[in-house]
C-alpha cells in the first residue's frame, strides 16, 4: 500500500520555484530518506504532506485521502515535527505533551500511560518538568519529536530530526525509529546525513531543485548511480605530469566513466568505472605502454559518491551552507526574545 | 433502524462539542499559565487604568460645578471613560500572542493537529481576553467607589459586563484578524499604537461631545468606543432606562439600545470577517 502519493507538486513562491513537477510515492511501513542540497524543496514538501501549505497545483493522497478535501483527517493520521523546533518555552515539557494530547483529543483513560511512553523512549525523564525555556536544544529536539509521536500517528514526518544532536542523543533516536517502524508506522525524514539516510532508510529520493532527481533504495541507487571505484598509483609517490599522462592513456579503456588526479594524496588516480573487468583491462593498457603498478584497488560507492553525482555538489558544500543558514536563524531569534 | 441513525447522529454531534471543549480548554489554559508565570503585564495593566482615574479625575476636580451635562462631576464622569479604553486596548492587544506563536512557529503545532475547529484558537485568545478585561473593570470600579466617584448598582453591574463583552469581542476579532494577515509582530504593534489614543481622544471618554468643535464631534459619533462609553456612563448616573436617548450626535439622538445593538453589529460582522482567515492556509 501507498502512504504518501505525491503528483506533479508545484509551489512558487515569487519567482523561486520551491516545487517543480514533484513526484513521491512512500510505500506503507518504511523508513523513507529525502536527501538534497539547501533549498531544495524539501521542508516546502513536507509542508505539503502535513496540510500547512497548499501547493499551486498536483494532487496530493495521504494514507489514501486527499489531503487538500479532507485535511482534518489526514492530520489526525500523521505526526509532524518542523525543522525549527516549536515549544513554548514557558511551559514545562509534560505541559507541553498534556497540551500537545488535547489537540489530538486523546482520550484522557489512557492519556498518562502515553505521556509516560514518550517520556521513558525518549529519555525525558529528569528533565521533563523543567520549563521549556531551560532546555538545551537536544532536549528542545526530543520533546518536539516525542509531542509528534504522542497520537501514535500512522505516518511520521520529520523534517531534519537529528540536526545539531550529540552522537548518544541520535543513536537513541535512530533505535526509536526503528522500533516504530517495526511496529508498522512508517517514517518519512528528511535529511542532510548520508550516513544516517543509509542507516535508517529502506528508500530514498534525492531532491534537486525542486524535483526528485534519483529514487529508489539506498543500493539500488549506489548501483545505478554510482558505478565502481577504483584508486590507482603508478608509484608511491607520482608526480603531476606523469599522472597527467596516465591519466590521458587510461580515460580512453572501455568501461571508464571519470578519471581524476588526485592532488591530495601524492597524484593518485581516481576512477569512476562500470563492471568488474575494467580492472584487468587496466592493467593490460598500463603493462602494454611499460608502466609500472604501485597500488590498484577497487570499491564499492558510498552514498556521498551518489549524492555528489546526482547533484553536482559535495557534501560538504552543503553541510557548509546548512551550518552557516542556522547561526543567522539562531540569532535573529535570539534578538527577537 | 431511523432511531439508531438518529443516536449515532446525536454522538457525532455530542464529540464534536465536547471536543471543541476540550482543544478551547487546553489553548486557554495554555493563556493562563503564560500570565500567571509573567504576571507583569497583568500588574502593569491594573496598575494603569487606576493611575489614569487618579491622576485625570484630580486635573479636573476644581472644575466649575454644572459644567458637564447632567450636573456630575468629572470624576463621576471619567469612570466610564477609563473602563472602556482599558478594556478596548487589552483587547487590541489580543493578537500579539499569536503573532508570536505564529513568528516562533508554535501556530503550525496547532495547524497541523486535527482541531475540530480553528476557532478554537480564536475562542481561547477571547476567554482570556474578557477574563482580564473584566478583573481590570472590577478593579477600576472599586477605585472609583473608594475615590467617591460612584457604584453602578446591580442592574447597572450588569449593563457594565454586558457592553464590556461586546466591545472586547469586537475588538478582540479584529486584533486577531490582523495577526493573521500582518506579515509581523513589528508591523502589529504599529498599528495598536497609531489605532491607541487617537480613538482614546476621538470618543466620548474623556469629555462630552458639546465640548468638541464640529469635525471632532463627528469623530466621536462614529467611535466605536462612544457606543460603549455611553451605556456605562448611563450605568453610573443612577436608575437608567436603555430607551432613552445617550448620546446626541451630529447626525441625530442615539439611545441605550441602539448603542447596543451597533456594538453588537460590529462584533457579528468583525467575526464573519476573520472566519475566513482563520482557514487560509497561512504559509
Ligand atoms: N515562505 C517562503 N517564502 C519565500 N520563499 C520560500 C518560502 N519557503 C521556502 N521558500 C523557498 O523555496 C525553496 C525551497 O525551500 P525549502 O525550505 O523547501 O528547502 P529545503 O530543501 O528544506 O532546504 P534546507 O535543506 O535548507 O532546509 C527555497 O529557495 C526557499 O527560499
Ligand atoms: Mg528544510
Amino acid at each position: 500500500m501507498t502512504v504518501i502519493e505525491l503528483r506533479e507538486l508545484k509551489k512558487s513562491y515569487g519567482n523561486v520555484k520551491a516545487l517543480d513537477g514533484l513526484n513521491l510515492e512512500v510505500p506503507s511501513g518504511v523508513l523513507y530518506g529525502l536527501l538534497g542540497p539547501n533549498g531544495a524543496g524539501k521542508t516546502t514538501a513536507l509542508r505539503v504532506i502535513s496540510t500547512l501549505i497548499a501547493p499551486d497545483s498536483g494532487i496530493v493522497r495521504v494514507a489514501g485521502l486527499d489531503a487538500l478535501k479532507q485535511a482534518r483527517a489526514v492530520r489526525s493520521r500523521l505526526g509532524y515535527v518542523a525543522q525549527e523546533v516549536a515549544i513554548d518555552k514557558i511551559l514545562t515539557g509534560r505541559e507541553l505533551l498534556r497540551l500537545q494530547a488535547a489537540l489530538y483529543h486523546l482520550p484522557t483513560s489512557d492519556l498518562a500511560k502515553r505521556i509516560e511512553w514518550v517520556i521513558e523512549s525518549l529519555d525525558m525523564k529528569l528533565w521533563i518538568d523543567r520549563r521549556c525555556g531551560t532546555y538545551s536544544g537536544g532536549m528542545r529536539r526530543r520533546l518536539d519529536l516525542a509531542s509528534g509521536l504522542l497520537h501514535q500517528p500512522q505516518l511520521l514526518v520529520l523534517d531534519e530530526p537529528t540536526v545539531g544532536l550529540d552522537i548518544e542523543s541520535r543513536s537513541a533516536i535512530w533505535k526509536l525509529l526503528r522500533d516504530l517502524i517495526g511496529q508498522g508506522t512508517t517514517v518519512l525524514l528528511s535529511s542532510h546525513y548520508l550516513e544516517e539516510v543509509e542507516a535508517l532508510a529502506d528508500r530514498m529520493a534525492i531532491l534537486d531543485e525542486g524535483r526528485v532527481i534519483a529514487e529508489g533504495t539506498p543500493s539500488q541507487l549506489k548501483k545505478e548511480l554510482g558505478g565502481d571505484r577504483i584508486t590507482l598509483r603508478i608509484r608511491e609517490f607520482s608526480n603531476e605530469a606523469e599522472s597527467e599522462e596516465v591519466r590521458q592513456l587510461i580515460q580512453k579503456v572501455e568501461g571508464v566513466r571519470q578519471v581524476v588526479v588526485n592532488k591530495s594524496q601524492g597524484f593518485s588516480l581516481n576512477l569512476v568505472v562500470d563492471g568488474d573487468e575494467v580492472i584487468s583491462l587496466l592493467r593490460a593498457q598500463l603493462s602494454a605502454a611499460q608502466l609500472p603498478v604501485f597500488a590498484i584497488t577497487q570499491s564499492k560507492p558510498s552514498l556521498d559518491d551518489v549524492y555528489l553525482q546526482a547533484t553536482g555538489r559535495t557534501l560538504m558544500d552543503a553541510e557548509l551552507a546548512v551550518a552557516g543558514k542556522r547561526d543567522i536563524k539562531l540569532e535573529s531569534k535570539k534578538s527577537m526574545r | 433502524m431511523k432511531n439508531s441513525t438518529f443516536a449515532s447522529e446525536n454522538h457525532i454531534e455530542n464529540q464534536f462539542l465536547s471536543e471543541l471543549i476540550q482543544e478551547t480548554m487546553a489553548l486557554t489554559y495554555r493563556l493562563f499559565l503564560q500570565l500567571i508565570r509573567r504576571p507583569s503585564t497583568l500588574i502593569a495593566g491594573i496598575l494603569q487604568p487606576l493611575i489614569w482615574l487618579i491622576l485625570f479625575g484630580a486635573l479636573f476636580s476644581k472644575a466649575p460645578v454644572g459644567l458637564l451635562p447632567g450636573g456630575i462631576g468629572y470624576g463621576n464622569f471619567l469612570g466610564a471613560g477609563v473602563i472602556v479604553f482599558t478594556a478596548f486596548s487589552g483587547a487590541l492587544n489580543a493578537g500579539l500572542p499569536v503573532m508570536f506563536d505564529r513568528e516562533f512557529g508554535f501556530l503550525n503545532r496547532l495547524l497541523v493537529a486535527p482541531l475540530r475547529s480553528r476557532s478554537s484558537i480564536v475562542f481561547a485568545s477571547v476567554i482570556y481576553i474578557t477574563s482580564i478585561s473584566l478583573l481590570q473593570s472590577f478593579a477600576i470600579m472599586a477605585m472609583a467607589y473608594f475615590l467617591g466617584y460612584g457604584w453602578p448598582g446591580l442592574a447597572g453591574l450588569l449593563l457594565v459586563v454586558a457592553t464590556l463583552l461586546l466591545l472586547v469581542f469586537a475588538v478582540t476579532a479584529l486584533s486577531l484578524g490582523l495577526a493573521f494577515v500582518l506579515p509581523g509582530h513589528i508591523e502589529l504593534i504599529a498599528v495598536i499604537f497609531v489605532a491607541n489614543l487617537p480613538l482614546l481622544f476621538a470618543s466620548t471618554a474623556l469629555a462630552p461631545i458639546s465640548f468638541m468643535p464640529g469635525w471632532m464631534g463627528w469623530l466621536a459619533a462614529i467611535n466605536p468606543l462612544t457606543f460603549a462609553i455611553e451605556p456605562i456612563r448611563a450605568a453610573y448616573g443612577g436608575s437608567f432606562n436603555l430607551g432613552n436617548v445617550l448620546l446626541h450626535a451630529p447626525y441625530g439622538d442615539v439611545t441605550g439600545y441602539q448603542c447596543l445593538i451597533i456594538l453588537m453589529g460590529l462584533t457579528i460582522g468583525l467575526f464573519l470577517l476573520i472566519s475566513p482567515l482563520l482557514n487560509r492556509k497561512l504559509a
